[in-house]
């Protein structure tokens, strides 16, 4: 069973709640590498997306993640509503009229969100931003499709790439955003952005663990 | 937290709601998307000049609209950068035909929020520009880094662009007024103290009784280094030494200089700073043409200063001089 419309309405409501539910913690990382407000930006963002759903419930996946974007750009702000926005109006773009995703589909669409991503913010991997838990979850999920992998099998480990990426993250001096004017001071702090990245993908190995 | 505030989530609009109250004859509040414009605006005929960035560096940016120096500002929440839907419609309310001009401070959610809202305004047929500050010369400079903070010199370029506005000069003439601040200003600044942002109810950093940080932005991020609390002459020594060499200003140059305070740090010790910077300025034969003393671009109530140097010209000087109306801002009306 390939994941189903309301199955990525789940997943966006279900990462609302892991926002909500990791909201400090989320603001506490960037209290140490940046200005304190990623979780309370992303918390704000979901919030508003979630009263987005009801009106494009009945609609195609690709109305629906656009409409996501959408509502992020214009309510969370900072580096991660343009970011956060254009991930999911670029998963929204590559899937079109679409009323099911086959791993085919989800590989296709985080792509090209994660393509938005780094075309807004030109961050490399090793930047030590969202990217690099992105990237790597990217990575898996090509793979495990080579391998001909079962759908909720790829996306445990591409969930578990981003959670390698992220923890990657640690030692690493960033070259973008906030965290980059603390030069060397950066290092030993784990990238907020690649956290909340990285809950992105757990939370959609978690919703559609029944897909296949 | 100790803070005069109602709820944390209210703050900007609570603020929003109290320059209604007091500023109407100068400046309008638009709610949902949430910007300031002149009461007045559009100005026909004449450039329109917005930036914003987040709240809590007041008074920037919207102490700062009314006739001579923004026709609109953007405040996003607390230190955080504000939506392209602001942008957007700000620059519908402020184009009086001439093109609109956006003062953006380097910062990755600024740039990227108001980069989107331009790509915005120019489909729906308006010419925008848009100029970013890069004085900041505590971070390091690179192409493979998010680059320079823009601090201080966006007060001064937004003051000397909305002079040039006024005189009606042409959209590229106002940008290239702000390219020219920032290319010839530099600043830095250090904090005592930390500050709270509302909605996190506890300082950014702790900082003991007796040490500093130097080189910090205006967001109670901390900065390059943390040192021993030392003397007044000794710190503006540590911000004024690397801003003088980094442009290089040289014996001869004519400056504004702007000692601004961080938001808790009271005038007497900017005097004291200020003091101290014009002793070093004289020492290098770097003539104080104009300055500017006060907290003007602050880091909520975090303790500190900053200090910014913009090398000047006959043109920029008349600029700086010209009438300037603004809650924040004024003189010569
Ligand atoms: N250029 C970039 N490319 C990709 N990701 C980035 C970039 N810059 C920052 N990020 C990510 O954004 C996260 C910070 O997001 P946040 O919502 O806190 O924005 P911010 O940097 O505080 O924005 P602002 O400066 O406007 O307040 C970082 O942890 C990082 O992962
Ligand atoms: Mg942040």
């Amino acid at each position: 069973m390939p994941i189903s419309r309301d199955a990525v309405l789940d997943w966006i409501k279900a990462y609302a709640d892991a926002i909500a539910a990791n909201k400090d913690y989320l603001t506490q990382l960037d209290s140490d590498i940046g200005d304190a407000d990623h979780g309370v930006n992303m918390h704000r963002g979901f919030q508003a997306a979630l009263t987005k759903l009801p009106g494009v419930a009945d609609k195609d996946i690709g109305t629906i993640l656009k409409t996501v974007g959408m509502t992020l750009v214009s309510t969370v702000g900072g580096a991660g509503g343009p970011l956060y926005g254009t991930l999911f109006m670029q998963m929204g773009a590559a899937t079109p009229s679409k009323q099911e995703l086959t791993l085919a589909d989800w590989a296709t669409a985080l792509e090209a969100g994660i393509n938005g991503v780094i075309m807004r913010g030109k961050a490399q991997l090793g930047d030590k931003t969202m990217v690099d838990a992105l990237t790597p979850a990217l990575a898996a999920i090509k793979e495990a499709t080579a391998n001909s992998a079962s759908l909720s099998g790829a996306l445990q480990q591409s969930a578990q790439a981003a959670e390698q990426g992220m923890k990657d993250t640690i030692p690493l001096v960033a070259r973008k955003g906030r965290a980059s004017y603390l030069g060397e001071r950066s290092a030993g702090h784990q990238d907020p952005g690649a956290t909340s990245s990285h809950l992105l993908l757990k939370t959609a190995a978690d919703t559609w663990a029944g897909a296949s | 937290m100790k803070k005069l505030i109602n709820k944390p989530e209210d703050v900007v609009t609570d603020e929003l709601n109290g320059i209604v109250a007091a500023h109407s004859d100068l400046v309008r509040v638009h709610f949902d998307p949430n910007f300031i414009a002149r009461a007045d605006a559009p100005v026909k005929g004449k450039v329109g000049v917005i930036s914003g960035g987040g709240s809590g560096h007041e008074p920037m940016h919207g102490g700062f609209v009314g006739m001579g120096m923004l026709d609109a500002a953007c405040p996003g929440a607390v230190f955080t950068s504000p939506t392209p839907d602001q942008m957007l419609e700000a620059t519908k309310a402020v184009n009086g035909g001439a093109g609109v001009l956006h003062i953006v401070k380097n910062y990755t959610g600024d740039i990227m929020n108001f980069e989107m809202a331009a790509d915005l305004a120019r489909a729906e047929g308006i010419e925008v520009e848009a100029v970013v500050t890069n004085d900041d010369v505590a971070v390091k400079d690179s192409l493979y880094t998010a680059g320079r903070r823009g601090v201080g010199v966006t007060v001064l370029a937004e003051k000397m662009c909305g002079a040039a506005a006024e005189q009606k000069r042409s959209l590229k003439e106002v940008a290239d007024v702000c390219r020219k601040v920032n290319g010839q200003g530099r600043s830095m600044g250090m904090a005592l103290t930390s500050c709270t942002v509302p909605h996190a109810g506890k300082p950014t950093f702790d900082l003991p009784e007796d040490e500093m940080e130097i080189g910090v932005g205006i967001h109670g991020e901390p900065g390059r280094k943390r040192m021993k609390l030392q003397t007044a002459a000794e710190i503006t020594e540590m911000l004024a030494g690397p801003i003088l060499d980094d442009l290089p200003f040289k014996s001869g140059d004519s400056v504004l200089a702007f000692v601004n305070g961080m938001g808790g740090t009271p005038l007497i010790e900017l005097y004291v700073v200020y003091n101290e910077l014009a002793k070093i300025c004289a020492g290098r034969g770097v003539k104080i043409a104009r300055n500017l003393i006060g907290s003007y671009i602050t880091s909520l109530e975090m303790a500190g200063c900053s200090i910014t140097l913009v090398k000047m010209d006959d043109d920029l000087l008349r600029l700086w001089d010209a009438p300037v109306k603004t809650p924040g801002l004024r003189w010569g009306v």
